[in-house]
Protein backbone atom coordinates (compact mmCIF):
# COMPACT_ATOMS: atom_id res chain seq x y z
CA UNK A 1 0.00 0.00 0.00
CA UNK A 2 1.47 3.50 -0.39
CA UNK A 3 0.37 6.22 0.63
CA UNK A 4 -2.66 8.65 -0.16
CA UNK A 5 -1.21 11.63 -1.05
CA UNK A 6 1.40 10.17 -3.82
CA UNK A 7 -2.11 8.48 -5.38
CA UNK A 8 -3.88 11.42 -6.23
CA UNK A 9 -0.62 12.93 -7.93
CA UNK A 10 -0.86 9.66 -9.63
CA UNK A 11 -4.69 10.13 -10.64
CA UNK A 12 -3.69 13.04 -12.58
CA UNK A 13 -1.55 11.99 -14.44
CA UNK A 14 -3.55 8.94 -15.70
CA UNK A 15 -4.73 5.79 -14.87
CA UNK A 16 -3.29 4.83 -11.58
CA UNK A 17 -1.27 1.39 -11.00
CA UNK A 18 -3.41 1.22 -7.94
CA UNK A 19 -7.16 1.07 -7.95
CA UNK A 20 -9.02 3.62 -6.25
CA UNK A 21 -10.85 1.39 -4.94
CA UNK A 22 -10.68 -2.66 -4.61
CA UNK A 23 -12.90 -4.90 -2.70
CA UNK A 24 -11.31 -8.40 -2.07
CA UNK A 25 -13.02 -11.81 -1.18
CA UNK A 26 -16.01 -9.96 0.96
CA UNK A 27 -18.49 -12.12 2.20
CA UNK A 28 -21.97 -10.08 3.52
CA UNK A 29 -23.96 -11.15 5.67
CA UNK A 30 -27.77 -9.96 7.29
CA UNK A 31 -29.49 -10.69 10.68
CA UNK A 32 -25.70 -12.82 10.97
CA UNK A 33 -28.12 -15.78 8.98
CA UNK A 34 -28.39 -14.06 5.17
CA UNK A 35 -25.52 -14.34 3.33
CA UNK A 36 -26.27 -12.47 0.77
CA UNK A 37 -22.48 -11.95 -0.52
CA UNK A 38 -20.09 -15.41 -1.12
CA UNK A 39 -16.95 -14.05 -1.80
CA UNK A 40 -16.98 -11.16 -4.46
CA UNK A 41 -13.67 -9.33 -5.64
CA UNK A 42 -13.72 -6.42 -7.64
CA UNK A 43 -11.34 -3.05 -8.44
CA UNK A 44 -12.04 0.23 -9.70
CA UNK A 45 -9.24 1.91 -11.60
CA UNK A 46 -8.78 5.54 -10.45
CA UNK A 47 -10.99 7.92 -12.81
CA UNK A 48 -13.04 5.10 -14.52
CA UNK A 49 -16.45 3.64 -14.82
CA UNK A 50 -17.28 0.10 -13.65
CA UNK A 51 -20.49 -1.45 -13.87
CA UNK A 52 -21.66 -4.14 -11.76
CA UNK A 53 -24.52 -6.22 -13.32
CA UNK A 54 -26.66 -9.11 -12.43
CA UNK A 55 -30.32 -9.68 -12.15
CA UNK A 56 -33.13 -8.97 -9.04
CA UNK A 57 -31.18 -10.72 -5.80
CA UNK A 58 -27.69 -11.46 -7.34
CA UNK A 59 -26.35 -8.68 -4.53
CA UNK A 60 -25.48 -5.70 -6.88
CA UNK A 61 -27.18 -3.12 -4.08
CA UNK A 62 -25.36 -5.30 -1.56
CA UNK A 63 -22.04 -4.81 -3.07
CA UNK A 64 -22.29 -1.12 -3.32
CA UNK A 65 -23.58 -1.24 0.75
CA UNK A 66 -21.09 -3.09 1.88
CA UNK A 67 -18.36 -0.62 0.05
CA UNK A 68 -20.08 2.53 1.74
CA UNK A 69 -20.95 0.75 4.82
CA UNK A 70 -24.26 1.59 4.98
CA UNK A 71 -25.21 -2.35 5.15
CA UNK A 72 -24.48 -1.65 8.72
CA UNK A 73 -28.11 0.21 9.00
CA UNK A 74 -29.69 -2.45 7.57
CA UNK A 75 -28.39 -5.02 10.06
CA UNK A 76 -25.93 -6.14 7.91
CA UNK A 77 -22.08 -6.68 7.92
CA UNK A 78 -19.32 -7.42 6.01
CA UNK A 79 -18.66 -10.89 7.97
CA UNK A 80 -14.91 -11.94 5.61
CA UNK A 81 -12.93 -10.09 3.16
CA UNK A 82 -11.57 -6.43 2.87
CA UNK A 83 -12.40 -3.61 1.32
CA UNK A 84 -9.65 -0.57 0.58
CA UNK A 85 -10.43 2.82 -0.24
CA UNK A 86 -7.37 5.36 -1.78
CA UNK A 87 -5.61 2.90 -0.25
CA UNK A 88 -7.00 2.52 3.45
CA UNK A 89 -9.13 -0.37 4.89
CA UNK A 90 -12.71 1.04 5.07
CA UNK A 91 -14.93 -1.97 5.71
CA UNK A 92 -15.62 -1.26 9.34
CA UNK A 93 -16.01 2.54 8.97
CA UNK A 94 -19.05 4.73 9.20
CA UNK A 95 -20.69 6.23 6.14
CA UNK A 96 -19.89 9.97 7.32
CA UNK A 97 -16.39 8.62 7.36
CA UNK A 98 -16.62 7.57 3.79
CA UNK A 99 -17.63 11.17 2.60
CA UNK A 100 -15.43 12.40 4.53
CA UNK A 101 -12.74 10.30 2.14
CA UNK A 102 -14.50 11.19 -0.75
CA UNK A 103 -16.99 8.27 -1.70
CA UNK A 104 -20.72 8.71 -1.44
CA UNK A 105 -23.50 6.39 -2.69
CA UNK A 106 -26.82 7.43 -4.20
CA UNK A 107 -28.98 5.14 -3.03
CA UNK A 108 -31.46 2.87 -5.01
CA UNK A 109 -34.69 4.65 -5.59
CA UNK A 110 -33.23 8.37 -5.55
CA UNK A 111 -33.94 9.08 -1.97
CA UNK A 112 -33.98 12.58 -2.07
CA UNK A 113 -35.52 14.55 0.93
CA UNK A 114 -39.29 15.33 -0.38
CA UNK A 115 -39.74 18.14 1.44
CA UNK A 116 -36.97 20.00 1.02
CA UNK A 117 -36.67 21.92 -2.14
CA UNK A 118 -34.06 21.03 -4.58
CA UNK A 119 -31.50 23.53 -3.61
CA UNK A 120 -31.65 22.79 0.13
CA UNK A 121 -31.05 19.06 -1.13
CA UNK A 122 -28.11 19.66 -2.57
CA UNK A 123 -26.90 22.23 0.21
CA UNK A 124 -27.61 19.21 2.40
CA UNK A 125 -24.91 17.06 0.55
CA UNK A 126 -22.46 19.53 1.54
CA UNK A 127 -22.89 18.67 5.17
CA UNK A 128 -19.82 17.60 5.83
CA UNK A 129 -17.85 20.06 4.61
CA UNK A 130 -16.86 22.98 6.32
CA UNK A 131 -18.03 25.94 3.69
CA UNK A 132 -18.80 29.69 3.57
CA UNK A 133 -21.85 30.69 2.27
CA UNK A 134 -20.14 31.89 -0.95
CA UNK A 135 -18.05 29.01 -1.28
CA UNK A 136 -21.40 26.73 -1.12
CA UNK A 137 -22.89 28.90 -3.49
CA UNK A 138 -19.90 28.54 -5.55
CA UNK A 139 -20.15 24.81 -5.23
CA UNK A 140 -23.89 24.69 -6.12
CA UNK A 141 -22.90 27.03 -9.69
CA UNK A 142 -20.74 24.03 -10.17
CA UNK A 143 -23.36 21.33 -10.16
CA UNK A 144 -25.82 23.18 -11.64
CA UNK A 145 -23.37 23.52 -14.79
CA UNK A 146 -23.88 19.85 -15.38
CA UNK A 147 -27.78 19.80 -14.46
CA UNK A 148 -29.11 22.51 -16.02
CA UNK A 149 -32.75 21.39 -15.47
CA UNK A 150 -31.87 21.16 -11.32
CA UNK A 151 -31.52 25.00 -11.58
CA UNK A 152 -34.69 25.35 -13.46
CA UNK A 153 -36.40 24.03 -10.75
CA UNK A 154 -34.41 25.20 -7.68
CA UNK A 155 -37.28 26.14 -5.33
CA UNK A 156 -39.51 23.68 -6.15
CA UNK A 157 -40.17 20.98 -3.30
CA UNK A 158 -37.95 17.90 -4.41
CA UNK A 159 -41.20 15.18 -3.96
CA UNK A 160 -43.11 16.86 -6.43
CA UNK A 161 -40.56 17.08 -8.75
CA UNK A 162 -40.29 14.02 -11.73
CA UNK A 163 -38.41 10.91 -11.77
CA UNK A 164 -35.50 11.87 -13.49
CA UNK A 165 -35.11 15.57 -11.75
CA UNK A 166 -35.48 13.33 -8.65
CA UNK A 167 -32.30 11.47 -9.65
CA UNK A 168 -30.27 14.07 -10.70
CA UNK A 169 -31.06 15.70 -7.39
CA UNK A 170 -29.66 12.73 -6.02
CA UNK A 171 -26.24 12.53 -7.80
CA UNK A 172 -26.33 16.51 -7.61
CA UNK A 173 -26.77 16.16 -3.72
CA UNK A 174 -23.51 13.49 -3.62
CA UNK A 175 -21.68 15.76 -5.82
CA UNK A 176 -21.80 18.90 -3.28
CA UNK A 177 -19.35 16.70 -1.32
CA UNK A 178 -16.84 16.61 -3.78
CA UNK A 179 -16.48 13.01 -3.73
CA UNK A 180 -13.49 10.99 -5.31
CA UNK A 181 -15.78 8.29 -5.99
CA UNK A 182 -19.78 7.84 -6.65
CA UNK A 183 -21.48 5.27 -6.06
CA UNK A 184 -24.76 4.84 -8.28
CA UNK A 185 -27.61 2.33 -7.38
CA UNK A 186 -29.09 1.67 -10.58
CA UNK A 187 -29.42 4.93 -11.74
CA UNK A 188 -32.13 4.02 -14.45
CA UNK A 189 -34.99 2.20 -12.07
CA UNK A 190 -38.11 3.46 -13.14
CA UNK A 191 -37.01 6.27 -15.75
CA UNK A 192 -38.18 6.44 -19.62
CA UNK A 193 -35.17 5.94 -22.06
CA UNK A 194 -34.57 9.31 -23.32
CA UNK A 195 -34.12 10.19 -19.08
CA UNK A 196 -31.81 7.27 -18.48
CA UNK A 197 -29.25 8.46 -21.47
CA UNK A 198 -29.64 11.46 -20.20
CA UNK A 199 -28.38 10.81 -16.80
CA UNK A 200 -25.63 8.18 -18.07
CA UNK A 201 -24.78 11.61 -20.59
CA UNK A 202 -24.34 13.41 -17.20
CA UNK A 203 -22.77 10.58 -15.36
CA UNK A 204 -20.17 10.36 -17.91
CA UNK A 205 -19.50 13.72 -18.03
CA UNK A 206 -18.91 14.02 -14.44
CA UNK A 207 -16.13 11.11 -15.13
CA UNK A 208 -14.49 12.78 -17.34
CA UNK A 209 -14.04 16.55 -16.53
CA UNK A 210 -14.41 15.94 -12.45
CA UNK A 211 -12.21 13.11 -12.39
CA UNK A 212 -15.06 11.11 -10.47
CA UNK A 213 -14.31 7.39 -10.43
CA UNK A 214 -18.23 5.33 -10.89
CA UNK A 215 -18.64 2.33 -9.56
CA UNK A 216 -22.93 1.29 -10.76
CA UNK A 217 -24.86 -1.22 -10.29
CA UNK A 218 -27.53 -1.80 -13.18
CA UNK A 219 -29.98 -3.93 -14.19
CA UNK A 220 -30.51 -2.26 -17.37
CA UNK A 221 -26.93 -3.90 -18.65
CA UNK A 222 -26.92 -2.50 -22.64
CA UNK A 223 -26.73 1.21 -21.23
CA UNK A 224 -24.34 0.25 -18.53
CA UNK A 225 -22.02 -1.23 -20.84
CA UNK A 226 -22.40 1.60 -23.14
CA UNK A 227 -21.19 4.30 -20.88
CA UNK A 228 -18.86 1.82 -18.39
CA UNK A 229 -15.06 0.64 -19.19
CA UNK A 230 -15.39 -2.73 -17.46
CA UNK A 231 -18.11 -4.74 -15.96
CA UNK A 232 -18.68 -7.45 -13.31
CA UNK A 233 -21.67 -9.57 -13.89
CA UNK A 234 -23.06 -11.07 -10.36
CA UNK A 235 -25.01 -14.06 -9.99
CA UNK A 236 -26.38 -15.63 -6.51
CA UNK A 237 -23.59 -13.56 -4.36
CA UNK A 238 -21.00 -14.51 -6.50
CA UNK A 239 -19.04 -12.97 -9.73
CA UNK A 240 -19.63 -14.91 -12.51
CA UNK A 241 -17.32 -12.96 -15.06
CA UNK A 242 -16.03 -9.79 -16.01
CA UNK A 243 -13.86 -7.98 -18.07
CA UNK A 244 -13.71 -4.84 -20.16
CA UNK A 245 -17.23 -3.41 -20.95
CA UNK A 246 -16.79 -3.77 -24.90
CA UNK A 247 -15.82 -7.94 -24.46
CA UNK A 248 -18.89 -8.22 -22.44
CA UNK A 249 -20.99 -6.29 -24.73
CA UNK A 250 -19.71 -8.59 -27.48
CA UNK A 251 -20.01 -12.18 -25.36
CA UNK A 252 -22.35 -14.84 -26.51
CA UNK A 253 -23.44 -15.87 -23.08
CA UNK A 254 -24.12 -12.29 -21.78
CA UNK A 255 -25.78 -11.22 -24.91
CA UNK A 256 -27.73 -14.04 -24.45
CA UNK A 257 -28.71 -13.79 -20.54
CA UNK A 258 -28.48 -10.14 -20.42
CA UNK A 259 -29.56 -8.02 -23.50
CA UNK A 260 -31.98 -10.86 -24.50
CA UNK A 261 -29.96 -11.11 -28.26
CA UNK A 262 -28.87 -14.29 -29.99
CA UNK A 263 -25.88 -14.68 -31.83
CA UNK A 264 -27.94 -13.48 -35.00
CA UNK A 265 -29.59 -10.48 -33.74
CA UNK A 266 -32.37 -10.12 -31.08
CA UNK A 267 -34.27 -12.90 -30.28
CA UNK A 268 -37.60 -13.92 -29.06
CA UNK A 269 -37.95 -14.91 -25.53
CA UNK A 270 -40.16 -17.20 -26.55
CA UNK A 271 -37.12 -19.58 -28.19
CA UNK A 272 -35.18 -19.49 -24.80
CA UNK A 273 -35.70 -22.31 -22.36
CA UNK A 274 -35.20 -21.18 -18.73
CA UNK A 275 -33.37 -24.52 -17.64
CA UNK A 276 -30.73 -23.36 -19.92
CA UNK A 277 -29.57 -20.78 -17.81
CA UNK A 278 -28.98 -23.25 -15.09
CA UNK A 279 -26.72 -25.63 -16.64
CA UNK A 280 -24.64 -23.19 -18.44
CA UNK A 281 -23.65 -20.93 -15.47
CA UNK A 282 -23.43 -24.04 -12.99
CA UNK B 1 -64.94 51.04 28.12
CA UNK B 2 -67.29 48.80 28.24
CA UNK B 3 -67.24 45.96 31.01
CA UNK B 4 -68.54 43.40 28.58
CA UNK B 5 -65.56 44.08 26.25
CA UNK B 6 -63.23 44.61 28.67
CA UNK B 7 -64.24 41.36 30.20
CA UNK B 8 -63.98 39.79 26.58
CA UNK B 9 -60.58 40.94 26.12
CA UNK B 10 -59.45 39.56 29.81
CA UNK B 11 -60.75 36.31 29.01
CA UNK B 12 -59.16 36.44 25.33
CA UNK B 13 -55.86 37.23 27.25
CA UNK B 14 -56.20 34.97 29.68
CA UNK B 15 -56.38 32.37 26.57
CA UNK B 16 -53.52 33.16 24.39
CA UNK B 17 -51.21 33.62 27.05
CA UNK B 18 -52.46 30.23 28.05
CA UNK B 19 -52.03 29.05 24.53
CA UNK B 20 -48.30 30.08 24.80
CA UNK B 21 -47.63 27.50 27.07
CA UNK B 22 -49.87 24.74 24.99
CA UNK B 23 -47.28 25.74 22.32
CA UNK B 24 -44.50 25.31 24.68
CA UNK B 25 -44.76 21.74 25.06
CA UNK B 26 -46.43 20.44 21.42
CA UNK B 27 -43.44 22.55 20.92
CA UNK B 28 -41.35 19.55 21.80
CA UNK B 29 -43.57 16.97 19.72
CA UNK B 30 -42.66 19.17 16.81
CA UNK B 31 -39.03 19.15 17.09
CA UNK B 32 -38.92 14.99 17.77
CA UNK B 33 -41.09 14.32 14.94
CA UNK B 34 -39.56 16.17 12.62
CA UNK B 35 -35.89 14.99 13.31
CA UNK B 36 -37.15 11.36 13.62
CA UNK B 37 -40.78 11.69 12.20
CA UNK B 38 -41.90 9.55 15.21
CA UNK B 39 -44.45 10.91 18.04
CA UNK B 40 -42.91 11.01 20.86
CA UNK B 41 -45.44 9.90 23.93
CA UNK B 42 -42.90 10.51 26.20
CA UNK B 43 -43.27 14.26 25.91
CA UNK B 44 -45.13 14.64 28.53
CA UNK B 45 -42.94 11.80 30.86
CA UNK B 46 -40.34 14.16 30.27
CA UNK B 47 -42.14 17.46 31.30
CA UNK B 48 -42.85 15.84 34.67
CA UNK B 49 -38.98 13.74 34.67
CA UNK B 50 -37.08 17.39 33.86
CA UNK B 51 -39.38 19.81 36.69
CA UNK B 52 -39.57 17.19 38.94
CA UNK B 53 -35.90 16.77 38.67
CA UNK B 54 -35.05 20.68 39.08
CA UNK B 55 -37.64 20.98 42.42
CA UNK B 56 -35.40 18.12 43.60
CA UNK B 57 -32.24 19.52 42.86
CA UNK B 58 -33.68 22.92 44.69
CA UNK B 59 -34.50 21.22 47.74
CA UNK B 60 -30.99 19.36 48.02
CA UNK B 61 -30.13 22.97 48.56
CA UNK B 62 -29.05 24.12 45.23
CA UNK B 63 -29.49 27.70 44.15
CA UNK B 64 -32.41 28.02 41.52
CA UNK B 65 -29.48 28.66 38.33
CA UNK B 66 -27.37 25.83 39.58
CA UNK B 67 -30.33 23.77 39.46
CA UNK B 68 -31.42 25.47 36.39
CA UNK B 69 -27.93 24.16 34.85
CA UNK B 70 -27.75 20.81 36.83
CA UNK B 71 -31.32 19.83 35.24
CA UNK B 72 -29.91 20.86 31.82
CA UNK B 73 -27.42 19.08 31.50
CA UNK B 74 -29.47 15.90 33.06
CA UNK B 75 -31.91 16.28 30.35
CA UNK B 76 -28.46 16.68 27.73
CA UNK B 77 -27.70 13.24 29.47
CA UNK B 78 -31.14 12.06 29.06
CA UNK B 79 -31.15 12.68 24.99
CA UNK B 80 -28.08 11.29 24.49
CA UNK B 81 -28.83 7.95 26.34
CA UNK B 82 -32.74 7.91 24.50
CA UNK B 83 -30.30 8.10 21.20
CA UNK B 84 -27.78 5.18 22.60
CA UNK B 85 -29.78 2.96 23.91
CA UNK B 86 -33.59 3.57 22.00
CA UNK B 87 -32.69 5.12 18.63
CA UNK B 88 -29.34 4.11 17.47
CA UNK B 89 -30.79 -0.07 17.46
CA UNK B 90 -34.16 1.11 15.81
CA UNK B 91 -32.13 3.28 12.85
CA UNK B 92 -34.30 2.26 9.79
CA UNK B 93 -37.06 0.34 11.51
CA UNK B 94 -40.86 1.33 10.76
CA UNK B 95 -42.02 4.59 12.51
CA UNK B 96 -44.93 2.60 14.48
CA UNK B 97 -41.84 0.58 16.28
CA UNK B 98 -39.96 3.89 17.42
CA UNK B 99 -43.53 5.18 18.08
CA UNK B 100 -43.95 2.00 20.59
CA UNK B 101 -40.21 2.49 22.10
CA UNK B 102 -41.05 5.95 23.00
CA UNK B 103 -44.31 4.66 25.02
CA UNK B 104 -41.33 2.87 26.76
CA UNK B 105 -39.59 5.71 27.31
CA UNK B 106 -42.54 7.26 29.12
CA UNK B 107 -42.80 4.67 31.50
CA UNK B 108 -39.23 4.33 32.50
CA UNK B 109 -39.33 8.07 33.13
CA UNK B 110 -41.76 8.44 35.09
CA UNK B 111 -41.01 5.32 37.06
CA UNK B 112 -37.18 6.98 36.94
CA UNK B 113 -38.34 10.27 38.30
CA UNK B 114 -40.82 9.11 41.37
CA UNK B 115 -38.35 6.64 42.10
CA UNK B 116 -35.59 9.22 42.82
CA UNK B 117 -37.46 11.80 43.77
CA UNK B 118 -40.95 10.53 45.54
CA UNK B 119 -44.36 10.85 44.69
CA UNK B 120 -45.52 13.32 46.84
CA UNK B 121 -47.04 16.93 44.81
CA UNK B 122 -44.07 20.00 45.05
CA UNK B 123 -44.75 23.78 45.08
CA UNK B 124 -42.42 24.96 42.60
CA UNK B 125 -42.50 28.91 43.18
CA UNK B 126 -40.07 30.91 40.34
CA UNK B 127 -40.88 34.45 42.42
CA UNK B 128 -43.14 35.31 39.93
CA UNK B 129 -46.30 35.79 41.53
CA UNK B 130 -49.19 34.71 40.43
CA UNK B 131 -51.40 37.64 40.51
CA UNK B 132 -53.01 40.36 38.31
CA UNK B 133 -50.37 43.38 36.91
CA UNK B 134 -51.46 46.18 39.10
CA UNK B 135 -49.93 49.67 36.52
CA UNK B 136 -52.22 47.30 33.63
CA UNK B 137 -54.93 46.57 35.33
CA UNK B 138 -55.18 50.46 36.13
CA UNK B 139 -53.90 51.51 32.97
CA UNK B 140 -56.72 49.23 30.64
CA UNK B 141 -59.10 47.63 33.06
CA UNK B 142 -57.93 44.37 31.98
CA UNK B 143 -56.47 41.97 34.29
CA UNK B 144 -53.12 39.95 33.54
CA UNK B 145 -51.49 37.42 35.65
CA UNK B 146 -47.75 38.41 35.70
CA UNK B 147 -47.12 34.60 35.55
CA UNK B 148 -48.92 34.48 32.63
CA UNK B 149 -47.16 37.39 30.54
CA UNK B 150 -43.47 36.05 31.82
CA UNK B 151 -44.42 32.21 30.74
CA UNK B 152 -45.87 33.81 27.28
CA UNK B 153 -43.21 35.52 26.95
CA UNK B 154 -40.38 32.93 27.49
CA UNK B 155 -42.33 30.81 25.33
CA UNK B 156 -42.22 33.46 22.64
CA UNK B 157 -39.09 33.90 23.12
CA UNK B 158 -38.15 29.77 22.98
CA UNK B 159 -40.39 29.03 19.59
CA UNK B 160 -38.54 32.13 17.89
CA UNK B 161 -35.28 30.97 18.66
CA UNK B 162 -35.95 27.09 17.50
CA UNK B 163 -38.02 28.76 14.02
CA UNK B 164 -34.95 30.32 12.96
CA UNK B 165 -32.67 27.32 14.15
CA UNK B 166 -34.83 25.34 11.81
CA UNK B 167 -34.69 27.34 8.99
CA UNK B 168 -31.64 29.21 9.03
CA UNK B 169 -28.72 27.04 10.31
CA UNK B 170 -27.03 24.39 8.94
CA UNK B 171 -27.88 21.61 11.82
CA UNK B 172 -31.55 23.24 11.35
CA UNK B 173 -31.10 21.85 7.39
CA UNK B 174 -29.61 18.31 8.76
CA UNK B 175 -32.48 17.89 11.07
CA UNK B 176 -34.98 18.71 8.22
CA UNK B 177 -33.03 15.86 5.39
CA UNK B 178 -32.75 13.49 9.07
CA UNK B 179 -36.73 14.05 8.86
CA UNK B 180 -37.06 12.74 5.02
CA UNK B 181 -34.88 9.93 5.11
CA UNK B 182 -32.78 8.08 7.50
CA UNK B 183 -30.80 6.52 5.09
CA UNK B 184 -30.31 9.31 1.85
CA UNK B 185 -29.08 11.48 5.24
CA UNK B 186 -26.68 8.80 6.25
CA UNK B 187 -25.40 8.21 2.79
CA UNK B 188 -24.28 11.60 2.20
CA UNK B 189 -22.78 11.60 5.71
CA UNK B 190 -25.26 13.58 7.90
CA UNK B 191 -24.18 11.95 11.35
CA UNK B 192 -27.63 11.20 12.64
CA UNK B 193 -26.81 10.58 16.06
CA UNK B 194 -25.28 13.74 16.11
CA UNK B 195 -28.63 15.65 15.02
CA UNK B 196 -30.80 12.89 17.08
CA UNK B 197 -29.01 14.11 20.26
CA UNK B 198 -29.59 17.44 19.32
CA UNK B 199 -32.64 17.06 18.89
CA UNK B 200 -33.69 15.21 21.82
CA UNK B 201 -31.59 17.60 24.38
CA UNK B 202 -33.36 20.53 22.85
CA UNK B 203 -36.81 18.77 23.14
CA UNK B 204 -35.63 17.99 26.93
CA UNK B 205 -34.65 21.47 27.57
CA UNK B 206 -38.33 22.76 26.42
CA UNK B 207 -39.72 20.30 28.20
CA UNK B 208 -37.87 21.61 31.25
CA UNK B 209 -39.30 25.12 30.79
CA UNK B 210 -42.79 23.47 29.77
CA UNK B 211 -42.60 21.82 32.88
CA UNK B 212 -41.51 24.81 35.29
CA UNK B 213 -43.72 27.22 33.98
CA UNK B 214 -47.05 24.83 34.55
CA UNK B 215 -45.61 23.53 37.85
CA UNK B 216 -45.38 26.97 39.07
CA UNK B 217 -49.21 27.71 38.95
CA UNK B 218 -50.45 23.99 39.71
CA UNK B 219 -47.64 22.44 41.43
CA UNK B 220 -45.38 19.65 40.58
CA UNK B 221 -47.35 16.70 40.21
CA UNK B 222 -47.71 13.58 37.85
CA UNK B 223 -50.47 15.16 36.66
CA UNK B 224 -48.16 17.43 34.72
CA UNK B 225 -47.60 13.85 32.35
CA UNK B 226 -51.75 14.48 31.24
CA UNK B 227 -49.96 18.06 29.69
CA UNK B 228 -48.90 16.00 26.77
CA UNK B 229 -52.74 15.51 25.62
CA UNK B 230 -53.57 18.70 25.74
CA UNK B 231 -50.36 19.52 22.84
CA UNK B 232 -52.57 16.86 21.28
CA UNK B 233 -55.38 19.75 19.23
CA UNK B 234 -52.77 21.85 19.25
CA UNK B 235 -50.61 19.61 17.09
CA UNK B 236 -53.50 18.08 14.91
CA UNK B 237 -54.81 22.00 13.98
CA UNK B 238 -50.92 23.55 13.89
CA UNK B 239 -49.80 20.72 12.10
CA UNK B 240 -46.94 17.86 13.26
CA UNK B 241 -43.92 19.15 11.41
CA UNK B 242 -44.45 22.93 11.78
CA UNK B 243 -43.02 25.28 14.61
CA UNK B 244 -45.34 28.49 13.46
CA UNK B 245 -48.43 26.35 12.91
CA UNK B 246 -47.74 25.36 16.59
CA UNK B 247 -47.78 28.92 17.77
CA UNK B 248 -51.16 29.81 16.09
CA UNK B 249 -53.07 26.30 17.24
CA UNK B 250 -51.51 27.37 20.73
CA UNK B 251 -52.89 30.88 20.44
CA UNK B 252 -55.93 29.05 18.69
CA UNK B 253 -56.51 26.59 20.99
CA UNK B 254 -56.04 28.45 24.17
CA UNK B 255 -58.23 31.59 23.41
CA UNK B 256 -61.05 29.13 22.18
CA UNK B 257 -61.31 26.78 25.10
CA UNK B 258 -61.85 30.02 27.44
CA UNK B 259 -64.13 31.56 25.10
CA UNK B 260 -66.42 29.03 24.72
CA UNK B 261 -65.81 28.07 28.35
CA UNK B 262 -67.44 31.66 29.30
CA UNK B 263 -69.68 31.67 26.35
CA UNK B 264 -70.47 28.97 25.07
CA UNK B 265 -70.30 27.22 28.59
CA UNK B 266 -73.60 28.37 30.70
CA UNK B 267 -75.75 26.42 27.59
CA UNK B 268 -74.22 23.19 28.54
CA UNK B 269 -73.72 23.85 31.99
CA UNK B 270 -70.08 24.56 31.70
CA UNK B 271 -66.73 22.61 31.92
CA UNK B 272 -66.77 22.60 28.36
CA UNK B 273 -63.11 23.81 28.58
CA UNK B 274 -61.58 20.40 28.67
CA UNK B 275 -63.26 19.34 25.92
CA UNK B 276 -63.50 22.11 23.23
CA UNK B 277 -60.28 22.05 21.72
CA UNK B 278 -60.12 18.10 20.56
CA UNK B 279 -64.04 19.84 18.76
CA UNK B 280 -62.04 21.80 16.98
CA UNK B 281 -59.11 19.08 16.54
CA UNK B 282 -61.55 16.67 14.96
CA UNK B 283 -62.90 19.16 12.84
CA UNK B 284 -60.00 19.96 11.36
CA UNK B 285 -59.11 16.28 10.59
CA UNK B 286 -61.86 16.00 8.69
CA UNK B 287 -61.81 18.83 6.79
CA UNK B 288 -57.24 19.67 6.96
CA UNK B 289 -55.83 16.52 8.18
CA UNK B 290 -52.52 18.32 7.80
CA UNK B 291 -53.24 21.13 9.79
CA UNK B 292 -52.57 24.66 9.32
CA UNK B 293 -49.11 24.78 8.21
CA UNK B 294 -47.95 21.05 7.92
CA UNK B 295 -46.30 19.53 5.27
CA UNK B 296 -48.78 17.69 2.74
CA UNK B 297 -47.79 14.35 2.94
CA UNK B 298 -46.63 14.28 -0.68
CA UNK B 299 -46.83 10.69 -2.61
CA UNK B 300 -45.88 10.37 -5.85
CA UNK B 301 -47.33 7.45 -7.88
Amino acid sequence: MTMTATRTAEAAAGPAAQPILSVRNIEAIYDNVILVLRGVSLEVPEGSIVALLGGNGAGKSTTLKSISTMITAERGRVSKGSIHFRGERTDQLTPGALVGMGMVQVMEGRMCFGHLTVEENLVAGAYTRKLSKAQIRDELERVYAYFPRLKERRTSQAGYTSGGEQQMTAIGRAMMAKPRMLLLDEPSMGLAPQIVAEIFEIVRDLNEKEGVSILLAEQNTAVALKYANYGYILESGRIMMDGPAADLAANKDVREFYLGMSSDGRDSFRNRKSYRRKKRWI
Amino acid sequence: MNPEILFFFEVLLGGLLAGVMYSLVALGFVLIYKASSVFNFAQGAMVFFAVLSFVGFMELGLPFFLALLVTVGLMVLVGMATERFVLRPLVNQHEDTLLMATIGLAFVLEGLAQLVWGVEVRRLDLGIPDVPIMWIADATGIFVSALDLVAGLVAAVMVAVLAIVFSRTKVGLGLRAVADGHGAAMSIGIPLSQVWVFVWATAGIVALVAGMLWGARAGVQFALVGLALKALPVLIIGGFTSVPGVIVAGLIVGASEKLAEVYIGPYFGGGIEGWAPYMLAVLFLMFRPEGLFGERIIRRV
